[in-house]
């Protein structure tokens, strides 16, 4: 704040010009159309690419190891530096479900001893008997920050660190954040955290922010040898999922459901929607989480009561 | 359809999966044979046609079927089938076979067939392999309706076929199914290995192996004891000379000799003069020519047996091997029986390891699950870095033949050099060493052609030295030795001026390459990838949405189904319009389609041989397989293999149960090594090891660990070695989920998390509950993720035909607890 001797007035004007120069806002970048992921757990292979993409393009530290007993899933949950993670759900011996028709093998025995016999083989319609899956299932699940339409990390941050990028997506500004933690009581599906070990500051998914800005799809999307993550523009995501999901109904996958691909899950959606084989509970998922922003106006509301009531009980009480 | 021991990702996204005993795979794939013969499902036309169905076998063969599980010819004292000549087709004068369109005839191939699989019913499978009628009818159902003219199918298999004292014949069944069904040559069909390492085609193409020079011909033997060459007889089906079957039987010490027994009078081997001379000379270049009769011939190493890695172990282990050259591969943790590896290691005055940590077979001498005393162990060990797979280039060769270039992305850090830099500079020192030495033995090494220095360093690379990869696959793809004819000038036909490798015109293709040492080729299956200056084939990435002839290059000639000739029948025209891959073309008289044609493009399909052709001349215009004498597909195979020619369901060397079928109970000629203290097995349905054991890979981990438990990474996402078994044998048992436990055979112990898991489950085996559990491998004592060695468990009985180990059925005992630390 150092002023020139001798010149207060042009010292002053500077100074203060420069300091308006800091604070003047930038135009914002130009507006894309919502960018988002569509993960489709019935084409995951539970090969766990994504999760290593993702730490190697951004870096991020190993968890320590952690055999964990859970099937074949051993970093458990996303956290601060785990932003893509592996779900696996053992469903082994869970019983032949209802099919419509009996399966039943039919071949003829043939008694014709003649060699002349024309092929036997049978010409066949496209599609066999088999069903699309095994009544026996190991689920897989790449789960990832939802980007929520309507994010609750996003209306919790009281310093603006958490904003919405030109693609609609989420994103943790790390020179702003203060690690005040408020982000990760707010999120109901336990995606962002605090780095502990670290900076202490909230971390998630930044959906590849850098590699969206360089025009490249993200690190997990690239990788997943199956695309069962894939990434574009949300509503192309989500017309294509319908599509899939009606596939799928279509060969007798009966329990397949999107997840958050309408507006029912915080009255918005996710721009990171999935495909299910189960209920969402399955997959630790929250069947319909309340926003947390619900409770501001009635919290507020009777806060306000409470501080009216209080403070006429205090005016009548000391009034003397 | 997933059929396999444990229930894996790969089942978790199949439509089908079935839970099967290890080692009963022939069982379940006979009784599918017996199921196709036996309801005629199998597409007849294709059989009748493309197979040697009709051929009928010599009167004094014997099935496994009469001799209680083995064929006629076995010499009990060696172990071998030394006389394999009553498995031959009779013939007639000629030495043509013989044939009964009608496949009724008792001692046609399709006959003997139906009474060898007769007791590989249903049941059997229920019985063997633990799988209900149901399930392996859904499996059948499935196979026909998807097999014929308009559909086809494919099977993939892993180590899991093979890795088992029977696994080439396993292969032979499912080859015979695919031929029975007609899916071999046709899109969407054939049979598919699903390789464990990067570019292991290469590794049997441009040969790692000992038994093999490059493009499969044979590696030259030379036998110890010589034997009497047998009479010519007819019904050779090599130029002259009647081959033996047993091992090195013939002199090989000759070109001419070499040509005589590993050559083939009939079908495409008959060009293997051409192929083995055009070796030689792009191997010893102007001492080959010089040396007009045998071309250098003598100069090549002969095996004089088994040179096998798993069997040179065991002359490791008795002191007869000195130094040992070990390039990325980590036999210590990654090779059957890894205790007696370790202990072999220490038997070698010296070894080179080329990788790029400090693996278990590097540190062997001062670390390992047993307390080490280094002050005994001699082994000097050179541990050298070496480059990663993108800090070099070169080609990778696919499983389904594809050769892809690789770029280098960038340098190798400090000291680390690629394999090619390494192995071109220890040669380059080699020759000069020996450079002026008289020994007739050094001669070879004086004469090899080595020069493949770049004209200029790799611009952008710190390493000034690297060797040009593009010229060693020049060389590979061969070239004109000698200069184009400059007739006008001197007034020859051919110019003799020896061009050098760099200047040399690049050959088009196998065609080109000649006998006379006027062409040069480093390995005929691959030529063509490389055609003229500039086009790198290996490097194209053009696609088409279909075949993608464009994208790498497949070999032979970028052909990318082989034998597709069976995609049409036998009067050109596809099976189906909706499978139609390649056909006739009447008009132009070619053959034309979707891929190059593996058959000579000019020949009809109604030429009929004369019946004194030989070479490509006696494959009729209807014989697709044009790399077997016969033209035909074998289901039976009268020559070629050391343990029969139709697969026979043998229990695997450790069983729980008695062989349903046969009292021959395991592979009569496999490599049992019984006399090594090391090598000690369970008695069949020994109490103390009742639970049969199969191992397996994680996607998180790679073999025995080099290259992944070095990384924080992965190690987070599968950080300890765990045994799966089902709760039913762990409650059995007293195992716990998550609580330690030791995995025990008659070779060692090693400690495991329990994964309990409903993925494995028990089976019913001959009418008893037989329990299986699941190991992965990845572990060892070296690296940042460290555990047992899971091959410390397993034992040295080697398949005969490729020595081949038995990783993936044998027999344990498992308790709750951890591995006593001395």
């Amino acid at each position: 704040m150092a002023v020139e001797s001798g010149k207060p007035l042009r010292g002053g004007l500077a100074f203060v010009k420069e300091t308006m120069l800091s604070l003047r806002k930038e135009p914002p970048p130009p507006p894309q159309p919502a960018m988002g992921f569509f993960t489709d757990t019935s084409l995951c292979i539970g090969c766990k690419a994504c999760e290593i993409a993702c730490k190697q393009w951004n870096q991020l530290p190993a968890t320590q190891p952690f055999w964990s007993g859970t099937s074949y899933d051993n970093t458990q949950q996303l956290g601060a530096t785990t932003w893509r993670h592996v779900q696996f759900i053992e469903q082994i011996g869970r019983g032949q479900p209802e099919r419509s028709a009996p399966y039943k093998p039919a071949l003829p025995l043939l008694d014709d001893q003649s060699l002349e016999a024309k092929n036997a083989l049978p010409e066949t319609a496209p599609g066999t008997a088999l069903p699309f899956f095994n009544s026996d299932r190991w689920l897989m699940h790449s789960d990832v920050c939802k980007h929520c339409a309507n994010a609750p990390c996003h209306e919790a941050c009281p310093t603006g660190a958490i904003i919405r990028t030109e693609f609609d997506t989420v994103y943790v500004q790390q020179d702003i954040c203060n690690g005040c933690g408020y982000c990760i009581v707010a999120c109901p599906f336990g995606v962002i955290a605090r780095d502990d070990q670290g900076d202490h500051h909230a971390h998630k998914c930044t959906l590849c922010y850098d590699r969206l800005k360089g025009g490249i799809e993200p690190a997990c999307a690239k990788a997943c040898p199956t695309d069962s993550i894939l990434f574009g523009e949300v509503a192309q995501l989500k017309a294509h999922a319908q599509e899939r999901v009606g596939l799928l109904h279509q060969r007798g996958v009966d329990e397949a459901r999107l997840y958050g691909a309408d507006d029912t899950i915080l009255d918005g959606g996710l721009n990171s929607f999935f495909l299910l084989l189960d209920e969402p509970e399955v997959y630790n998922l929250p069947q319909n989480p309340p926003r947390p922003s619900n409770h501001v106006a009635p919290a507020s509301f009777w806060t306000i009561v409470a501080a009216a009531i209080l403070g006429l009980m205090g005016i009548l009480f000391f009034r003397e | 359809m997933h059929i396999d021991p444990h229930f894996s990702r790969t089942s978790a996204l199949a439509n089908l999966y079935i839970a099967t005993r290890a080692g009963g795979d022939i069982v379940f794939l006979g009784a599918i044979i017996r199921h196709l013969l036996e309801t005629r499902t199998y597409f007849h036309d294709y059989v009748l046609h493309y197979t040697n169905a009709a051929m009928l076998i010599r009167a004094d063969y014997q099935d496994a079927e009469e001799a209680d599980g083995l064929f006629s010819g076995y010499n009990p004292d060696t172990n071998m089938y030394e006389d394999q000549d009553s498995w031959d087709y009779q013939r007639d004068e000629r030495g043509w076979p013989l044939m009964d369109m009608t496949l009724q005839d008792p001692q046609c191939v399709f006959q003997i067939m139906r009474r060898h699989f007769a007791r590989y019913t249903p049941e059997m499978v229920e019985n063997v392999c633990g799988v209900s009628r149901e399930q392996w009818m859904q499996v059948v159902q499935a196979l026909v309706e998807n097999s014929g003219r308009e559909r086809t199918t494919a099977l993939c298999y892993a180590v899991g076929w093979t890795q088992q004292s029977k696994g080439v014949q396993i292969i032979r069944a499912a080859t015979i199914l695919q031929l029975l069904l007609g899916n071999i040559g046709r899109p969407g069909g054939g049979i598919l290995a699903l390789r464990g390492h990067a570019s292991i085609q290469g590794s049997t193409d441009i040969p790692t192996l000992y038994d093999l020079l490059s493009g499969y011909m044979p590696q030259p033997s030379a036998p110890i004891t010589s034997q009497p060459q047998s009479e010519e007889a007819i019904g050779a089906t090599t130029w002259g000379k009647q081959v033996d079957t047993k091992t090195n039987a013939l002199s090989q010490q000759t070109l001419t000799e070499y040509i005589d027994t590993s050559g083939q009078k009939l079908g495409w081997w008959a060009n293997t003069r051409s192929y083995m001379v055009s070796l030689l000379t792009a191997w010893y270049g102007e001492a080959s020519t010089r040396d007009e009769s045998d071309r250098g011939y003598h100069w090549l190493p002969k095996m004089t047996g088994d040179h096998s890695h798993l069997v040179t172990s065991y002359l490791m282990l008795d002191g007869k091997v000195k130094g040992y050259f070990l390039f990325g591969q980590n036999p210590a943790a990654g090779s059957t029986n890894a205790r007696m590896q370790r202990k072999a290691l220490e038997q070698l005055d010296w070894m080179v390891v080329r990788d790029l940590y400090e693996v278990e077979s590097a540190a062997f001498w001062y670390n390992g699950p047993e307390p080490v005393d280094s002050s005994k162990i001699k082994t000097e060990v050179f541990l050298l870095p070496a480059a990663a797979s993108t800090e070099k280039e070169g080609s990778f060769t696919n499983t389904q033949r594809l050769l892809q270039w690789r770029d280098k992305a960038v340098d190798p850090p400090t000291d680390a050099r690629s394999d090619l830099w390494f192995v071109y500079h220890l040669g380059k020192r080699l020759k000069e060493l020996y450079a002026e030495s008289t020994a007739e033995k050094d001669r070879p090494l004086q004469a090899l052609t080595w020069d493949y220095e770049r004209d200029e360093p790799e611009p952008g690379s710190r390493i000034l030295d690297e060797p040009d990869a593009l010229l060693v696959l020049k060389e590979i793809n061969g070239y004109y030795v000698y200069t184009p004819a400059k007739a006008e000038k001197n007034g020859d036909e051919q110019s003799h001026e020896r061009a050098s490798l760099r200047d040399a015109a690049h050959v088009t293709g196998f065609a080109a390459l000649k006998d006379d040492g006027s062409t040069a080729c480093g390995s005929w299956i691959y030529s063509g990838v490389y055609p003229e200056p500039g086009n790198n084939r290996a490097a194209s990435r053009i696609t088409d949405d279909y075949t993608n002839l464009q994208w790498g290059f497949a070999w032979p000639a970028n052909r990318r189904i082989l034998y597709n000739r069976a995609s049409a029948d036998p009067e050109g025209k596809p099976w189906s319009e909706r499978k139609k891959y390649v056909w006739w073309d009447e008009e132009q008289k070619k053959w034309t389609g979707y891929d190059i044609p593996d058959f000579p493009l000019n020949k009809a399909p109604d030429y009929r041989p004369a019946p004194d052709a030989t070479g490509m001349d006696a494959i009729a215009g209807s014989d697709p397989f044009i790399m077997k004498p016969d033209g035909r597909g074998w289901l039976f195979a009268p020559k070629g293999l050391k343990d029969g020619p139709l697969p026979t369901h043998y229990e695997a060397a450790e069983s729980p149960v008695h062989n349903a079928l046969y009292k021959q109970q395991s592979n009569p000629t496999a490599k049992f090594f019984k006399d090594r203290k090391d090598n000690r097995l369970a008695a069949v349905g020994d109490e103390h090891y009742p639970i049969v054991v199969t191992t397996y890979r994680l996607t998180e981990h790679h073999v025995s660990g080099p290259m992944t438990r070095w990384m924080p990474w992965l190690n987070a996402l599968q950080p300890a070695l765990f045994a799966e078994l089902s709760p039913e044998l762990a409650a059995e048992r007293g195992i716990k989920h998550g609580e330690w436990m030791i995995v025990s055979t008659p070779r060692g112990e090693i400690e495991a998390r329990a994964m309990v898991t409903r993925r494995l489950r028990p089976l019913k085996i001959a009418g008893k509950t037989v329990h299986q559990i699941g190991l992965p491998f990845h572990w060892g004592f070296q690296g940042k993720s460290t555990g047992s060695i899971t091959n410390d468990l397993t034992h040295m009985v080697l398949e005969p035909n490729v020595s081949i180990e038995e990783a993936k059925a044998f027999t344990c005992n498992v308790r709750p607890g951890r591995v006593k630390q001395e």
